[in-house]
């Protein structure tokens, strides 16, 4: 007769499996890496002078948050719940506005004739006392604008959400409503 | 037939626990999954911003942070209530940033040297001022991929 093996005693396997998952939920954390993505100009070589802007001026659209977090859109106060809006109506310009930015007609393949604002530029300023959340929260508005129009866009196009189309197209949509948001070089507004 | 057992005690029987390890480590893989580990400890308190046009950083590898804030309780004494700057586990300066992503740059895999994101996980009470230079500090290192850390806003 085989020798009886006598049962491992697992009560404390238990407690092990409890100590690690103890051990994980204190050095571990739950918060997501998530943030807005932007992507800085190259740096402009230190003997190269800062070439004045030499944009048409209904091409430009200007916000300035000054330091007591107020904005200026295109000389107008505004409060940041209109910007999103603002914003839209400048980088598409549907009615071809002569105050606003340009309106070319080209033909793009995989788009067929496409009307679009290829030369506009946004131009961010912001004093050196502005806060942090005051200066993301319009960066905010001025990417939910890009991203509403690239919505539309595709949703008239292709009849298709835009974060549903294939790589190719979300590359087509990106070309018409480019992500055109310029940062200043760092200035110092109203001295000191 | 019928035994009547009327002296002997009658004992509750053991609770089998075979299986409680099973689900402890389930739960154990469950929290290890969702879960990432902390990348440094904070030396300065952040208070994330809030937007709503959130992309997450899916590659954490190409990922490096720049953590912006008042120093914490402790280091008041030393470092003052400030705005400081802290790179990997140290407070530094603004002109330190630009050798830190050199180096960490030069660190990876050179495939992946031009995919490299900075994550500013700045307070969102910072002055501009700062996160200007950070950004003119980035710009001379040549990483242009940033992100700036926010948690999603629910309403205005």
């Amino acid at each position: 007769m085989a020798k009886k093996v006598p049962q491992i005693n697992a009560s404390s396997m238990a407690d092990i499996s409890f100590l690690l998952l103890i051990f994980f939920l204190v050095t571990t954390s739950m918060d997501v890496n998530s943030g807005l993505s932007r992507r800085l100009p190259a740096p402009v070589p230190p003997d190269q002078k800062v070439d004045d802007m030499k944009i048409n001026k209904r091409n430009l659209f200007i916000v300035k948050i000054n330091s007591a977090n107020q904005l200026l859109v295109q000389g107008q106060e505004m409060d940041i719940r209109q910007l999103k809006e603002k914003a839209k109506e400048f980088i598409a310009n549907e009615n071809d506005d002569p105050y606003l930015p340009v309106v070319f007609t080209e033909v793009i393949p995989g788009l067929g004739e496409v009307r679009y604002t290829k030369d506009h530029v946004i131009s961010v300023q912001n004093d050196v006392d502005t806060q942090y959340q005051a200066y993301l929260n319009v960066q905010n508005e001025l990417v939910a604008a890009y991203n509403e129009l690239r919505e539309e866009f595709s949703q008239r196009k292709f009849h298709k959400s835009y974060a549903d189309l294939d790589e190719d197209r979300q590359k087509l949509v990106q070309k018409v409503y480019s992500q055109r948001i310029s940062e200043a070089e760092p200035k110092n507004y109203g001295g000191n | 037939m019928a035994k009547i057992r009327r002296n002997e005690k009658r004992e509750m029987p053991a609770l089998n626990t075979s299986s409680l390890p099973d689900i402890i480590f389930m739960l154990l893989f469950f929290f290890m999954t969702v879960t990432s580990m902390k990348e440094v400890s904070y030396k300065v308190t952040i208070h994330n911003p809030q937007a709503t046009e959130l992309t997450k950083l899916e590659q954490k590898s190409l990922v490096r942070y720049i953590y912006v804030g008042t120093p914490t309780e402790e280091f008041r004494k030393q470092y003052g209530a400030e705005t400081r700057i802290q790179l990997d586990d140290a407070f530094a300066e603004v002109g330190e940033i630009e050798n830190y992503i050199v180096n960490e740059r030069s660190a990876m895999a050179e495939s992946d040297q031009g995919r490299m994101i900075v994550s500013i996980k700045a307070d969102k009470d910072t002055r501009m001022g700062v996160i200007s230079d950070i950004k003119q500090a980035l710009r001379r290192a040549y990483a242009l991929r940033i992100s700036y850390s926010a948690t999603q806003r629910t309403s205005y």
